[in-house]
């Protein structure tokens, strides 16, 4: 039950980086205490963000290592304060007001542990049911609601160092909502997980935002996560917002093509390509080509390379791989669209 | 719950975490015992060689020696994670895990780890103290007593002060800084000693600008009735505080600037 509307402006955030260069050895941590001339360089992380997300959406924040996406969700957290722009969340400003904001947030991050290493889970839990002031009554239906959707009654005495990197999830998932967050950040939530531990975070995060109405926003680099749970998608790309839709654009125009990757047991064929399949240049036995299912259906295409008859001898078709473009393929075709400026 | 009440619970899942594997607990406990032992074992022969050093009994040494080591342990005790800091905290990024919490920064590092080995020196510490007061006479009980608790709570103060401050220096090197140990360790066995057996310069040093003289030397001294300004000596462990509250201070400010450069 969300205590108040987490809707989160972001105004022309700027945020840059200083970066010592200094040279590696043992030395150079010592050079770091002397008053030198000591060259430093700036990293410009984000060069002027802007969006707003409303309070009970589900947003995904999607963009290639080192785009700035971490930075947005460190400062959002309260981390991090940047050099210029405006942010609220609720009406709080994140790094100014932290106590009263990460009170009412919930953050998991999938590469970093939230929980305690050594103490069994519930024990964890009890730890954070104090650390947030969670009223008893409160703390004892969430958990058990927690406990139930998320299945962690099996190992809810077993020291976090003992869980499989799924079962721990589940339980961080558990211990940043404790505390009936309106706003959750998830940071590579699925990361490293197997295809039925991704399901079932993914059908919990949806459920989270159908029946309490928890404000979403996640950062991911497995295009599934956006499928499944984003109704609105924001790509991140050297610090600038690149594109801002919902997802149904971003799929009808970015993510609609498809690659097919066939091998052959001997030289590929020599084809007529039809309208919207584009070969690609490919090595040895394998002919790679880009095509827009819209046009021509899977099917159709490998059919038409099965029976491929430009050549004397046609080689017999091996294998098929089918894939859809990566989150790296998407950012590098926006940016074709919009020249990045200086 | 409050910040003791929370700084309760976490002693108490940190013991619970350290209670797992007690037979690691007990060999680590026996061997800081007979590490710390070995020092006061040391200065017991030196008096029982020479009788007494510059005037001072072998029982005076034992209150200066007790006192600090008491207050020391103390500090070890709840000070773990800043002394930690540098390695297990901000190197490891487990720093913004505290940050998200809606809690003090200083109240989560004194809970996160609630120490039982430094109390093989506190024992230890213990029992020399009580040594020393049997073969010393010293002031009547009613000002000894609450000057002691006063004095163990001015060097509590002054050794986590250190400790919070090697902490917030360690943001400029992100590991936790070595040379700081001539503070804590160094200042432990500084302070075992009576400080007019050190040069004047250090015991200067070690009086006002570290207030190490304030919490253990002078103290004692008004304790034993050797002071010569009996008042100002009481009053000196108040010190002890007072460099705590300027470490807090950077403290916030090294964080607050943590949080502009970010990691």
């Amino acid at each position: 039950m969300p205590s108040f509307p987490a809707r989160i402006v972001v105004e022309d955030l700027r945020k840059s980086y200083r970066v010592a260069t200094r040279p590696p050895g043992s030395r150079a941590g010592l050079a770091a205490w002397l008053p030198s001339r000591r060259p430093w360089r700036t990293i410009a992380a984000l060069r002027g963000v802007t969006f707003t997300i409303e309070p009970g959406t589900i947003t995904g924040l999607i963009g290639p290592n080192g785009a700035g996406k971490s930075t947005v969700i460190k400062i959002l957290s309260g981390i991090l304060r940047p050099e210029s722009g405006r942010v609220t969340v609720g009406g709080l400003v994140p790094w100014a007001q932290r106590l009263r904001h990460v009170g009412r947030i919930g953050v998991v991050f999938g590469q970093r542990s939230q929980l305690w290493w050594d103490l069994p889970v519930d024990d964890g839990f009890a730890l954070l049911r104090d650390i947030y002031r969670v009223p008893p009554p409160l703390y004892r239906t969430r958990r058990t609601r927690l406990v139930e959707t998320l299945r962690l009654a099996d190992f809810l005495d077993q020291p976090v160092r003992q869980l499989s990197l799924g079962q721990r999830m589940r339980a961080e998932l558990a211990a940043a909502l404790l505390h009936a967050p309106p706003l959750l950040i998830l940071d590579e939530p699925t990361i490293g997980l197997d295809a039925p531990s991704k399901l079932a975070i993914r059908a919990f995060i949806r459920d989270l935002n159908r029946q309490d109405g928890t404000t979403i926003l996640l950062t991911t680099h497995d295009m599934h996560d956006i499928e499944a749970l984003a109704e609105r998608v924001i790509v991140i790309g050297d610090g600038r917002v690149l594109a801002d839709s919902p997802f149904e654009t971003l799929r009808a125009t970015t993510l609609s093509g498809r690659r097919l990757i066939a091998s052959f047991d001997g030289p590929p064929p020599t084809l007529a390509l039809p309208e919207g399949v584009t070969r690609l240049p490919a090595t040895g036995q394998t002919l790679a080509l880009d095509f827009d299912p819209a046009r021509i259906a899977a099917p159709d295409l490998i059919g038409l390379l099965t029976q491929a008859g430009g050549s004397a001898a046609p080689s017999p078709l091996a294998d098929v791989t089918i894939t859809r473009p990566s989150i790296e393929d998407v950012i590098s075709r926006f940016y074709e669209h919009h020249a990045p400026g200086p | 719950m409050n910040g003791f009440a929370l700084w309760r619970r976490y002693a108490r899942a940190s013991l619970s975490g350290q209670m797992r594997y007690p037979g690691a607990f007990l060999m680590q406990m026996a061997g800081h015992l007979a590490t710390t032992l070995m020092g006061f074992a040391a200065i017991w022969v030196l008096f029982h060689r020479f009788g007494t050093v510059r005037g001072w009994t072998v029982g005076q040494v034992a209150l200066f020696y007790g006192l600090v080591n008491i207050q020391f342990a103390l500090t070890e005790t709840i000070g773990y994670g800043f002394e930690r800091f540098g390695d297990d905290f901000l190197r490891t990024g487990a720093f913004d895990r505290l940050l998200l919490r809606p809690r003090w920064t200083v109240l989560q590092l004194l809970g996160h780890q609630f120490r039982l080995r430094p109390l093989a020196r506190l024992a230890q510490g213990a029992a020399i103290l009580a040594l020393g007061l049997a073969l010393t006479p010293v002031r009547p009980l009613p000002f000894t007593l609450p000057m002691m608790l006063w004095a163990i709570a001015g060097g509590v103060a002054f050794f986590l002060g250190v400790l919070i401050g090697q902490a917030a220096l360690s943001f400029r090197t992100i590991e936790s800084l070595e040379i700081v140990n001539v503070l804590t360790y160094g200042g432990v066995e500084a302070g075992q000693y009576p400080f007019d057996l050190y040069a004047r310069w250090f015991r200067r040093l070690m009086t006002y600008a570290i207030p190490l003289g304030a919490v253990s030397y002078e103290p004692m001294l008004a304790i034993m009735g050797r002071s010569p300004h009996p008042m100002a000596a009481t009053l000196a462990p108040a010190a002890g505080f007072a460099f705590l509250a300027i470490m807090l201070l950077y403290w916030q400010v090294a964080v607050r600037r943590h949080a502009s450069t970010g990691s």
